[in-house]
């Protein structure tokens, strides 16, 4: 009953929010749901980001907790692995980028 | 702007304008980083000696390991396209490295030049791969049993066109999102925010030529191994 009354209210409070989208844009900036948009896709990018490496970090510490003496590898490997994960938030920046600076759909 | 600059101030871009040229600023710090880098080589290379010190000693470092973890990847194969993969690793590294210092911006800065650098990867593993096996090249693309060739057909000929995408924009975010995070940090707290940023920055600077240098092997090694 709680969990359905948070998510109706929190539904409401965006809807409401995106109203304000709508309003004129400010000359030359950026259009409000372009802003909107890459907000809460970078942070979304970002939660995904860090659960990802979390875990992968979480795999090294236990791999060299295990074995100590190939930790130079173990180090080599998470490095690597972590800059693969990144990538993927940074696919996110690059979209968000476009979105404020490229201006496709207009200022 | 913080500190009363008209920023961002770039040498190789201001000499080019004067002189009238329309050079974009990713070739001419492009053509620095090659300068640099055959400078380097030509000096190392002038009088090579059997106990090796300065200079020598640390490019014997770093390609013996760089060839090293390649033939430990790859197998043997790896002698043949080590040069290129070292030229990659050791140019990439220069280009990111030059956007730290003041003055001068990172080639790897403009989607461009990334696209170019990986589209040229793109085209030299699929020519060993053309080389190596000839028209049975498209067996890799097939999968692990004819009976899903056609799917795996346009699966696989998808995933190779994702990879230049994905080094383009791997490279050109991670570059260009540290000269934006530089410059804003810059104008709210000019010394105290970004001095420590720089050493995270050319660790990541590293991080970004090795992973270009891994993938660019990984998808040699793919064009040299059997299909399965």
């Amino acid at each position: 009953m709680r969990k359905t009354l948070i998510i109706a209210l929190n539904t409401i409070a965006l809807l409401g929010l995106a109203s304000f989208a709508f309003a004129a844009d400010g000359g030359s900036g950026v259009s409000p749901m372009a802003a909107i948009g890459s907000a809460i896709g970078m942070g979304l990018a970002a939660l995904g980001c860090g659960i990802g490496q979390g875990i992968g970090v979480k795999g090294a510490c236990e791999g060299m907790a295990r074995n100590p003496e190939i930790g130079g590898k173990l180090t080599t490997t998470l490095i690597l692995g972590l800059a693969f994960i990144e990538s993927l938030a940074i696919y996110a920046l690059v979209v968000c980028l476009i979105l404020l600076f490229v201006k496709p759909l207009g200022a | 702007m913080a500190g009363g600059l008209v920023l961002p101030v770039s040498f190789l871009e201001l000499a080019a304008e004067g002189a009238g040229l329309h050079i974009p600023s990713e070739v001419l710090y492009s053509w620095l980083a090659i300068a640099v880098l055959l400078t380097l080589g030509l000096i190392t290379s002038a009088n090579l000696k059997m106990v090796p010190g300065g200079l020598q000693n640390f490019f014997e470092f770093v390609i013996g390991g760089l060839e090293n973890f390649t033939v430990e990847t790859m197998g043997e194969d790896g002698r043949k396209v080590f040069p290129v993969l070292a030229a990659i690793f050791l140019y990439i590294l220069t280009c990111n490295f030059m956007g730290l210092i003041p003055g001068f911006d990172s080639p790897t800065n403009s989607v461009n030049h990334n696209a170019a650098m990986a589209l040229f990867v793109f085209i030299y593993y699929n020519y060993w791969g053309i080389r190596n096996w000839g028209p049975g090249y498209i067996k890799h693309f097939m999968g692990p049993m004819p009976a899903l060739a056609p799917m795996m057909i346009i699966l696989e000929f998808m995933s190779h066109l994702a990879r230049p995408l994905s080094l383009t924009l791997r490279l050109f975010g991670n570059i260009r999102g540290e000269e934006l995070v530089l410059i804003l940090l810059f104008m709210l707290a000019p010394l105290v925010a970004t001095f420590p940023l720089y050493f995270l920055f050319m660790l990541a600077d590293f991080i970004q030529a090795f992973v270009f240098f891994m993938l660019t092997l990984v998808y040699l090694k793919g064009a040299f191994e059997h299909a399965h």
